[in-house]
């Protein structure tokens, strides 16, 4: 399997001298296309951190990120929102889909930001609303969808611009268990199907049989792989 | 971008309005301070700004126009401007404090204007009821009909009294306001010679038109040349002596001019705190934006565009709402004045303060904790 994503002696430190945090403390890892990895671990134990940091939107005190084997943690701020554009898709524990648009423009919106014209943009948006199951639903605000509902658009948003990596933060932890077993399932297939490498933070122990490794973080550190 | 912002705005209609508010709140405090100040900039000096004269001749030192009365010089002056080349008429004219006597005995301060019918210069203008030349005749006055009931007069042919005198009423102007208590009343030189008691052979002061394409400046130099004892002024010059004198040496004028400052500065700061809430409001928004993949410019080009959407919209309800109190206010003694060029630089002022209070905010949004977007 290709290493998607490979991250080294990562260290994230907030403050310095005695008041100095240590978020993330030398951590190695490696994630693969076609695997979902699950980091576990109490709060504070610095998986929100460490997903951040692979997902290009904060930057480690020290060490090295890879994407597809390019170091991405050297480079410019202008840089990086291309690199998450072409390699990552996000999805968060609360969702963060526009309230101002419909679903379906929050899923279309991305498609913009890669230069697609309306059209095209909004034509890929239908196609994913089709897989997650929300052809109906296109047109809604997000205010009217049930957490299910939106967790699927928020994952068909985080697939609009095609990415390799899916990084997600306890999705299923605003969910009941029937429609967090629905987003598992959904993620899983995007792994095993799809190819893509899923690295999801979760507290939820309902969802740890669909991983392919668990991680468990304590004190930046992990424990155990 | 458009469509995000946009959207941002309309999606919270309250807040919307909250912030449309501030900013037609900002827009009225600054059309009112600084109209106000307009409106009293152009009080003090309207009668020279409407003169039809290029240049005013005045007793040596006579630093602004109500002052004049109180130096007079001989008509022979008149004469001697008249013969300098580059003249093509030249009037007197006085200006003067005095009484006016109600039918109903009560009295009133009034500033009386003596011009020359003749010539036109220094003549009433926006002439509402009667005709400039009814002036000729002995003791005929004009009177603005915004201190009709201040000088106890309800229609044409009515008689008052000045300093004595019979004072006829023959016609009357529209919005020729006295920033002070004094209504200027308009009259024949002659008249006003006659009701102040200046000598026969006396005028307050000279007013010139100049040939088309003269050089004002070298004919002020030609007149000072030939007349002596006297300052020669351009009308914009002596108008500017006038504002400069009423605004900088009297209380009134620094206080309109320091409420005009405030209602700036305020409204600057309504307006910057207004965009900033709006901002500061989506900024979770914005991480996820930039989790998502746009670029700070493209979280700039969001936030500048609904500071500008917010800004034109604030503007064109503020600037409608100012119009509407500029006509109700036509007919008060205090003057709010909205000129167009003032309008329109307001429409400019108000994007650039939404568009700097949202910069202030975008180094905020482009700074966020990235933790942010993950916090629920």
């Amino acid at each position: 399997m290709e290493t998607a994503i490979s991250v080294r002696n990562l260290t994230k430190t907030y403050a310095s001298g005695e008041a100095a945090v240590h978020a993330v403390s030398g951590v190695d890892l490696d994630a693969h296309g076609g695997q979902v990895v699950m980091l576990m671990g109490p709060s504070g134990s610095g998986k929100t951190t460490l997903l951040s940091i692979m997902g290009c939107i904060l930057r480690a005190t020290s060490g090295s990120v890879r994407i597809h084997g390019r170091e991405v943690s050297g480079l410019k701020e202008r840089e990086l929102p291309r690199i998450r554009l072409a390699h990552l898709g996000f999805i968060f524990q609360g969702f963060n889909l526009f309230p101002a648009l419909t679903a379906g423009e929050n899923v279309e919106y991305v498609g913009l930001l890669k230069g697609l014209h309306r059209r095209e943009a909004r034509q890929r948006a239908h196609a994913l609303f089709e897989q997650v199951g929300l052809a109906d639903k296109y047109n809604m605000s997000p205010a009217d969808l049930s957490g299910g509902q939106k967790q699927r658009v928020a994952i068909a948003r985080a697939l609009a611009g095609d990415p390799d990596i899916i990084l997600a933060d306890e999705p299923t932890a605003a969910l009941d268990s029937h429609s967090g077993h629905h987003v598992m399932e959904m993620l899983v297939t995007l792994a095993h199907k799809r190819g893509r490498a899923v690295v999801i933070v979760t507290h939820d122990n309902r969802i740890l049989e669909f991983a392919d490794r668990i991680i468990k973080i304590e004190d930046g550190k992990i424990l155990d792989d | 971008m458009a469509l995000l912002a946009r959207r941002n705005l309309l999606h919270d209609k309250v807040r919307f309005s909250v912030t449309l508010t501030g900013i037609v709140f900002a827009i009225l405090l600054m059309v009112v301070q600084f109209g106000l100040f307009v409106g009293f900039m152009e009080t003090t000096s309207n009668n020279i700004s409407h003169s039809r004269a290029d240049l005013w001749v005045v007793s040596k030192g006579v630093k602004y126009f109500d002052i004049g009365g109180w130096a007079p010089f001989s008509e022979r002056k008149l004469y001697q401007i008249l013969g300098t080349p580059g003249v093509t008429s030249a009037a007197k004219y006085i200006v003067q404090y005095i009484t006016w006597k109600k039918e109903d005995g009560g009295t009133e301060n009034i500033q009386i204007v003596g011009f020359d019918p003749d010539s036109g210069l220094g003549g009433p203008w926006n002439v509402i009821q009667g005709n400039v030349e009814d002036l000729k005749s002995d003791n005929a006055v004009f009177v603005d009909d915004l201190y009709r009931e201040k000088l106890g007069i309800t229609h044409l042919g009515q008689v008052g009294e000045i300093n004595g005198y019979r004072a006829r009423v023959v016609g009357f102007t529209e919005g020729i306001r006295s920033f002070t208590t004094s209504p200027f009343v308009f009259a024949s030189f002659k008249s006003a010679q006659n009701y102040i008691r200046l000598g026969e052979d006396r005028t307050v002061y000279v007013l010139v038109s100049a040939r088309e394409g003269t050089d004002l400046q070298q004919l002020k130099r030609d007149i000072l040349a030939r007349v002596p004892d006297v300052d020669v002024h351009t009308t914009a010059e002596f108008s500017w002596m006038t504002q400069r004198y009423w605004i900088f040496t009297t209380g009134a004028g620094v206080a309109t001019l320091i409420a005009a400052m405030l209602g700036l500065v305020v409204g600057i700061v309504v307006v910057a705190q207004t965009i900033y809430a709006t901002t500061i409001d989506h900024l979770k928004e914005f991480g996820t934006l930039k989790a998502i993949g746009a670029s700070n410019l493209h979280i700039y080009r969001v936030i500048i565009e609904q500071a500008i959407i917010s800004a034109v919209i604030g503007y064109f309800i503020g600037i409608s709402i100012s119009f509407l109190i500029v006509y109700l206010s036509r007919r008060n003694e205090a003057a709010i004045l909205l000129p167009w060029p003032i309008a329109l630089a307001l429409l400019g002022l108000t994007v650039v303060m939404c568009v700097s209070a949202s910069v202030v905010s975008i180094h905020k949004a482009t700074r966020i904790d990235p933790v942010l977007v993950f916090k629920n």
